[in-house]
């Protein structure tokens, strides 16, 4: 509270009694039309209230003379998105996945739709992005188990791999060496098969046996010089990647006692619209084919 | 500094406590003429000249491009000015404009005063508009003083509703201009003629007419006393040496009434006819020195030299001078001309030619494409079969000129690495032909690979250059390409991700 109001000399008006570097503060009154101003105000925030919801009254609320609610408009609005979708989401139905990729428009929304069912349902195993992890393949790069063009994706998608509930399934089981082979015979082979893939070459003799246990055992489904064959979704060990880990303990294990990863199927679990996006953004993400 | 609570005569008001709410001091201005009034008038005529006429102004851009000469497109978020297209990342020009007008208004203020609000200020131009309306049908300050407290005759109502007629359409063709500047101006006009205009449109010309009637016509000064945010700081631009409209106090006083054929001996020349409080469009008195309301119009110059010539006394009692000048005159000395070059004139004007100079050059050399690149967080990096690495990023081209164009893209790092562009389906373009539509961005992927022996580090700088292959226009950004731990063994688990540190 200003402690001594009193008169200012030049202009005859009160002060408010506040003074800084010896200026004191004349007590000048607000003009009406603000006070006019103010009441608007409130006029229409009574009006506002009783428009729009904002009164609660025990377990319910007053709902407004407008009847507008923002649940409301927020259900209508997405009712509003899936209409919207509706139409393209039929046209990437039905439409074979090959010439989805042909038109530009569908192909760029099927991406972005892929993109969120993948995070959703892929993510999980094949990490963000298809990174993969050890296990999982990764789908962003140039190698394919079971072959990468579109229509190889979607059929890995629909029916999974060693999937018990698909009869359709992709099968294949590589046999546990560790029962036909012998101790010595595994590290012999596990040298020979690092070296497809660029690891030093073993010694001469042990270079030769293993070629000869190779092709005994292994040539059949992995190709004679490892390239791998994705009729049997037999991995190519002559390049760089390893599903299961490249050090000499995680190939002999391999070899030993080999696993299987197991892919659900996704037909039937997923809408084929979202199984047709889900294949143009795998296909999409570097290494389809 | 005086306030408002002055009645017509310039006497202050006693009042013992002040209200907390004060009725408004109608302010009744008076007709002047004068050279004054006559630069006004010229400078009210030019600018809602402009205003009005600018929407109209024609500028072929070719077929599907609006042909309006300034133009401000919302829904198609383009801003047109003559030759100019500007994007609405491209905003920094109408700040700047902004800036560079504020510090330009600034240098003029520390020069000459509240020019801009005499002269230019949107709300003395419109109320000056007004006040001649009224002045027309209502007469002239005597006039509508005993018109206001006369009884309410027919007379009386139809010259009020005539007024306010006349306002109100005043009001809505600026309203109905200011839409012009963000809608094609003759569609608009149809449609809001023929209710077809969109509810923002309406809305909006109901905006700003009602806003223009009310501030010109009602509110008048007490926008520039209360709500105007200027008159508050603009004594921070003043000096001794800035020129504003000044009463020649140890000239004019003592004041005091005067009657025909008595000698000016031993008095001032101010006759205290109060004809410069009567003119003033904000209702205050000069005499009072420098104050906040004064919008340095002179209108009470053209008012007092009118007075002074009818008593063959020199002119400018009232006049255009700075502080030190009137000082000096005070104390009898020469006066000397006003010093233009000034800290701080000197300070605005630097601002203004840097501002300048740098807004030009951005304008020169503006290119219209642009670039942006946004790296993969996941994966951050893929091994390929032949255990190169490739990063992922998404690339995004835009193309402001309104034809499409063939654009190359160039990765500048290690030599060996390999880029490709693809489209977002994954389908490959060559690298020196990506199509990008007109007036668009075209939204790609890039992916970029390199042998593990070629790779420095695990974080390699990368250049990449977008350039439009028929204007030779090019667009540069800077990323990173991130590869596994140099010390990880490459046969080991390559096909996961091995954790890496971002930037």
């Amino acid at each position: 509270m200003p402690t001594k109001i009193e008169k200012d000399t030049a202009t005859g008006r009160m002060t408010t009694g506040h003074e800084w570097d010896g200026i004191k503060e004349l007590n000048t009154p607000l003009p009406k039309w603000w006070l006019y101003v103010f009441y608007i105000s409130i006029a229409f925030s009574a009006v506002w209230v009783l428009l729009f919801p904002g009164i609660p009254l025990g377990t319910t609320y007053f709902k407004g003379l407008l009847g507008y609610s923002t649940r409301v408009e927020h259900v209508e609005n997405l009712a509003a998105v899936e209409a919207g979708r509706a139409d393209v989401l039929a046209k990437i139905r039905a439409t074979d996945v090959a010439d989805i990729l042909k038109d530009p428009a569908t192909a760029t929304y099927a991406v972005a739709g892929g993109r969120v069912a993948f995070a959703e349902n892929c993510a999980a195993c094949h990490g963000a992005g298809g990174a993969g992890q050890s296990g999982y393949p990764a789908l962003g790069d140039d190698s394919w188990l079971w072959g990468g063009d579109i229509h190889t994706i979607r059929q890995t998608l629909m029916h999974g791999i060693r999937s018990v509930t698909d009869p359709d399934t992709r099968m294949s089981e590589m046999p546990a060496f560790g029962q036909i082979l012998d101790r010595e015979q595994i590290t012999t082979l596990t040298s020979y098969v690092l070296s497809l893939s660029g690891a030093a070459t073993p010694a001469a003799a042990v270079m030769e046996q293993g070629q000869t246990l190779f092709a005994d055992n292994c040539a059949a489904c992995h190709g004679d010089n490892g390239q791998g064959n994705r009729e049997f979704g037999a991995p190519s060990l002559a390049d760089q990647l390893w599903l299961y880990g490249g050090t000499e303990a995680e190939v002999a294990g391999q070899i030993t006692q080999p696993r299987h990863g197991v892919m659900p199927n996704w037909g039937g679990r997923l809408d084929e619209a979202t199984i047709n996006m889900l294949a143009v953004y795998v296909h999409s993400l570097g290494g389809g084919e | 500094m005086s306030t408002s609570g002055i009645d017509l005569d310039g006497h202050h008001e006693e009042t013992a406590q002040p209200a907390l709410f004060a009725n408004r001091l109608k302010v009744y201005p008076k007709a002047v003429k004068g050279p004054v009034r006559r630069i006004k008038w010229a400078l009210l005529v030019v600018m809602l000249g402009i205003y009005y006429i600018l929407p109209w102004v024609r500028w072929d851009r070719g077929p599907g491009r609006p042909d309006q000469a300034l133009l401000l497109d919302m829904e198609g978020r383009r801003g047109y000015f003559f030759n100019l297209e500007i994007w609405p990342d491209e905003i920094y020009y109408l700040a700047g404009l902004l800036i560079l007008a504020a510090v330009l208004l600034f240098l003029v203020t520390s020069l000459y005063g509240r020019l801009w609000c005499g002269y230019a200020c949107p709300q003395t131009v419109w109320t000056d508009l007004f006040m001649w309306v009224e002045r027309l049908i209502e007469g002239d300050r005597a006039e509508r003083i005993r018109n206001d407290k006369a009884k309410l005759t027919v007379r009386k109502a139809g010259r009020k509703i005539a007024k306010h007629m006349v306002w109100l359409v005043i009001a809505a063709l600026t309203g109905g201009a200011w839409i012009m500047y963000f809608r094609d101006a003759p569609t608009v006009t149809v449609e809001l003629l023929t209710g077809s205009a969109s509810g923002m449109a309406y809305s909006m010309f109901a905006l700003f007419t009602v806003t223009t009637y009310v501030l010109a016509g009602w509110a008048r000064e007490q926008v520039c006393t209360y709500m105007c945010p200027w008159p508050r700081f603009q004594a921070a631009m003043l000096d001794d040496q800035t020129v504003t409209v000044t009463y020649q106090g140890w000239r004019g006083e003592t004041r005091g009434k005067y009657r025909k054929g008595e000698s000016f001996e031993g008095r001032g020349d101010c006759v205290d006819c109060a004809q410069c409080v009567q003119v003033c469009p904000t209702g205050i008195d000069i005499r009072d020195g420098i104050q906040l309301e004064c919008i340095n119009c002179g209108l009470c110059v053209d008012a007092c030299d009118n007075v002074m010539e009818k008593l063959h006394r020199p002119k400018s009692l009232i006049t255009w001078d700075t502080f030190a000048n009137q000082a000096a005159l005070g104390r009898g000395e020469t006066p000397k001309p006003m010093k233009l070059i000034r800290p701080r004139t000197m300070i605005y004007t630097g601002l203004i030619v840097v501002l300048g100079a740098v807004m030009l050059a951005q304008l020169l050399t503006r290119t219209r494409v642009d670039t942006t690149l946004i790296r993969d967080r996941a994966p951050l990096f893929v091994t390929l079969s032949d255990g190169s690495i490739r990063n992922g990023y998404t690339l995004k081209i835009t193309n402001r000129r309104v034809e499409p164009a063939s654009f190359a893209v160039m990765v500048d790092g290690p030599e060996g690495l390999k880029a490709t562009v693809h489209l977002a389906d994954g389908q490959e373009l060559p690298a020196d032909d990506v199509e990008v539509r007109g007036d668009g961005v075209g939204s790609l992927r890039m992916f970029v690979s390199m042998p593990r022996a070629i790779i420095p580090e695990e974080q390699t700088p990368l250049h990449v250059t977008v350039r439009n292959q028929t204007t030779g226009e090019e667009a540069h950004v800077d990323t990173m390409f991130v590869a596994p731990p140099s010390g990880a063994d490459r046969t080991q688990r390559s096909n996961s991700v091995a954790p890496v540190q971002m930037p």
